[in-house]
């Protein structure tokens, strides 16, 4: 597997090198997300949180490294596993912890929960339950820039569970047919659920799926920020410059399970083990920022302190923010 | 042996259509295949084909002629050396509606895209449309008479008009100019950009659509007809109906989702299928299902308008009928509100869309036998208009709810639920609900007829409740 991972990489061999204000950046913004998924978790387990709750642990590089490419006025929709998605557009962590808790506090003013956000402000469309149905929807997102000709380029993620869906292709077709402003990124983590891509896709190189109808597709490591940056500038170039859709295949790797209670029998601890130790997006820019002294142990374990301070803000609003009053139950519901 | 060339028929729904034009002149020659004439109805052109050798003996119908019914003979193909004028006097053979299924489109498409809509029974009792102008029109507006397609195509313009965020995609809205002729015109006046034909991928585009509606444009999604959105229900209700909530209020989805809805005629189960319950259940949507060209009008430009998601359910028999409509461009008619179409003070009858013709005929008949019934039409499912049922139900004490969907789970199940609820004391005989048959629609002349509803069976109805004949 990480075979895999590195044939993905840029053509060009080894991504380009990240700025140190990048680097840290990069950092921050992925262990931001790594402590706030392992804060849901916790509150998870002590019944905090219900239902389902899918967490994004191990899969930062990607929509760290792809936010790091759009400009102001891009809109990103995605699936469920959709709390980092949020927190790399802008949102505030409080609000989608208030959420996930189910208070009035969240963004949804505690309506739609772990799989249903929306912030409107910082162009994020969701947050979406149905396996695949975000894809069209992300592609009408496209249309919308197309027809007011704002230039502006929708981000469309979904997984390689997804990628099975019928109305990723019909969404293909319309966007390579009117040349839609839309990067798709699939994220495959090698697992739709429980079932592995092996048992599932006839053909697992996802990125050679907008083949028939001419969209180009790039497979990428996902696990490396600098690749992922890398090849989501010239897909998101490509799409803003009126050429249509271009698809970005993300070899990543989810550590947690696929929601909170799955059994993790369909693959072996040691296979997880290994990606962690070996490949964590994370700890990969930690290593090159110490190793080229671009950053201290010192200057990383305030970041540390600083992004624990936020989550653990937010763990705190999220449990203490109210219910949703009971009259809530009948707003929102038409306009 | 001289043959008949008579007037075909586009579709079982059509009745009559202009001879357009005749490609052949009497004395011709003409072979099997050969085009001898062209007809149009207000929804397709065709081209008549002789289905046997010979000569043009006589040209029977001129072109231009106007209003030809179906089975007219038109021209009469004679044999080398026969006269014309002697077939007229013996049974010849008739050359029977031969054409193809769909010209425009050399086919493919026919069941999807059922040709004309004029039905005999329909058009004669289309009385709703007298009234309505009356009773919620002020007094002095201009009217003008259109069809119930025409107002469709208007409301669509006049909205396109005002306002640029709005635009219709679909199958074959654009150069084909609409299946069934709905947006006839709107690619010449619009362009490409804001009519947009789509490949035959109805969860695609009814997606793309709510993606659209959810960055702000004011989408009109048409639907070929409804029995196809089955193919995009998951975005009409999952990604439309409920983001508003799901969101805590940040997203609209001002959407309209149309197309004809209910039985055509004679196109079998899986083009038949009427879906008034299934978006009647979704709150967060709104769905209305008109039965005149005013209410046509008003209510879709009040749905294009409307910053939540509306299914406009319209009915391809009604499509061809025509009624008096305001003129201009601000004739709006509110969401929700139902109206008394036929006020009286025995019975109520309640219905909406295409059921509003057997109500209203019913009515009619009963009149007759000194029974006077309240009509009311719906025009709008969700929200429902109860208050308006129950008032009239408090004065008649008794109701029979019409549709064309079948029975259980139905509109009319929720109508009867909602007035024993509320209106119990009032009633003297039990709410009844008169329905399509509880069977997927079968193909058989016969058997279709009696899969549906009509005004004799809401005649024996009423007459039950109200314990006559």
């Amino acid at each position: 597997m990480l075979d895999d991972l590195r044939n993905g990489t840029s053509p060009k061999g080894h991504p380009p090198e990240l700025s140190r204000d990048e680097e840290l950046h990069a950092y921050r913004e992925m262990l931001l997300i790594r402590r706030f998924e392992e804060k849901a978790g916790q509150l998870y387990g002590m019944g905090q949180i219900g239902g389902f709750c899918h967490l994004y642990i191990g899969q930062e590089a990607v929509v760290v490294g792809m936010q790091m490419t759009v400009r102001e006025g891009d809109q990103v929709i995605t699936a469920y596993r959709d709390h980092g998605h949020m927190l790399v557009c802008g949102m505030d962590p409080k609000g989608v912890m208030a959420e996930l808790t189910g208070r009035r506090g969240g963004y949804s003013r505690g309506k739609g929960g772990s799989m249903h956000m929306f912030s409107v402000e910082k162009n994020f469309y969701g947050g979406h339950g149905i396996v695949g149905a975000q894809v069209p929807l992300g592609t009408g997102l496209a249309f919308a820039n197309k027809y007011r000709g704002n230039g502006n380029v929708s981000l469309t993620y979904y997984g390689d569970g997804a990628a099975n869906q019928g109305q990723v292709y019909e969404a293909f077709n319309m966007a390579e047919l009117w040349k839609l402003p839309v990067v798709y990124v699939v994220e495959n983590n090698k697992y739709g659920m429980g079932t592995s891509i092996n048992r599932a896709s006839a053909l697992t190189n996802l990125s050679q799926r907008g083949a028939s109808f001419n969209i180009p597709g790039r497979q990428v490591d996902g696990m490396d920020v600098r690749a992922v940056k890398e090849a989501g500038e010239e897909a998101v170039a490509w799409a803003r410059s009126g050429k249509g859709p271009y698809i970005l295949e993300m070899l990543t790797y989810r550590y947690r399970g696929h929601s909170m209670s799955d059994p993790a029998k369909y693959r072996s601890k040691e296979e997880v083990d290994k990606m962690r130790h070996e490949h964590d997006p994370i700890e990969m820019v930690r290593q090159r920022l110490i190793a080229s002294r671009r950053a201290t142990e010192d200057d990383l374990k305030a970041v540390d302190k600083e992004i624990r301070a936020i989550v653990n803000e937010a763990a705190d609003f999220a449990q203490t923010d109210p219910e949703p009053d009971v009259t809530e139950l009948y707003t929102n519901v038409v306009r | 042996m001289a043959t008949q060339v008579l007037m075909p028929a586009l579709s079982p729904t059509m009745e009559e259509g202009k001879l357009a034009k005749w490609v052949k002149a009497e004395g011709d020659e003409v072979r099997s295949g050969d085009v001898i004439a062209e007809i149009e109805t207000d929804k397709a052109t065709m081209e008549v084909e002789a289905v046997d050798e010979g000569k043009i003996g006589k040209i029977l119908i001129p072109a231009g002629t106007e209003g030809v019914r179906v089975n007219t003979p038109i021209a009469i193909i004679v044999a080398d050396g026969e006269e014309a004028g002697a077939s007229l006097n013996r049974a010849g053979k008739t050359n029977g509606a031969h054409a193809p299924a769909d010209a425009a489109t050399g086919g493919g498409e026919a069941a999807r895209a059922s040709v004309d809509v004029r039905v005999k029974d329909a058009r004669e009792d289309a009385a709703p449309a007298a009234w309505d102008a009356a009773s919620e029109i002020p007094e002095g507006t201009e009217l003008v008479q259109i069809t119930m397609r025409e107002a469709l195509r208007d409301a669509m313009a006049e909205e396109m008009r005002r306002d640029d965020d709005v635009f219709v995609m679909g199958e074959e809205v654009a150069e084909y100019q609409g299946a069934y002729k709905i947006t006839q015109g709107l690619l010449d006046e619009f362009g490409a950009r804001r009519v947009v034909d789509t490949p035959i991928t109805e969860a695609g585009f009814a997606g793309l659509g709510v993606g659209a509606a959810f960055a702000g444009l004011r989408p009109i999604v048409e639907f070929m007809t409804f029995n196809f959105a089955m193919q995009a229900i998951d975005h009409i209700i999952n990604s439309a109906a409920k983001t508003h909530y799901m969101s805590g209020g940040q997203i609209d989805c001002p959407i309209v989702f149309r197309g004809p809805n209910g039985a055509a005629a004679r196109v079998g189960a899986q083009h038949s299928q009427e879906y008034s319950a299934w978006y009647a259940h979704v709150p967060g949507l709104k769905v209305i299902a008109p039965s005149t060209a005013a209410d046509a009008k008003g209510l879709l430009k009040a749905a294009i308008r409307d910053p939540n998601p509306v299914v406009f359910l319209e009915n391809e028999i009604l499509y061809g009928i025509a009624g008096p409509v305001p003129k201009g461009d601000d004739w709006l008619v509110p969401i929700g509100k139902a109206k008394i179409a036929r006020p009286g003070k025995d019975v109520t009858i309640v219905s909406w869309s295409r059921g509003m013709v057997y109500a209203l005929d019913a009515a009619k008949q009963l009149e007759a036998e000194g029974i006077d019934a309240e009509v009311i039409d719906l025009r709008t499912l969700r929200p429902l208009d109860i208050d308006t049922v129950l008032a009239s139900v408090r004065k008649t004490n008794r109701i029979v709810t019409v549709e064309e969907a079948w029975p259980v789970c139905s509109v009319g199940s929720e109508i009867v639920a909602q007035v024993v609820a509320k209106a119990f004391d009032y009633l003297d005989a039990p709410p009844t609900k008169v329905s399509g048959e509880d069977v997927p629609m079968p193909y058989a002349a016969n058997l279709e007829k009696l899969a549906l509803p009509n005004a004799d069976r809401v005649v024996e109805a009423v007459k039950a409740v109200c314990y006559k004949g």
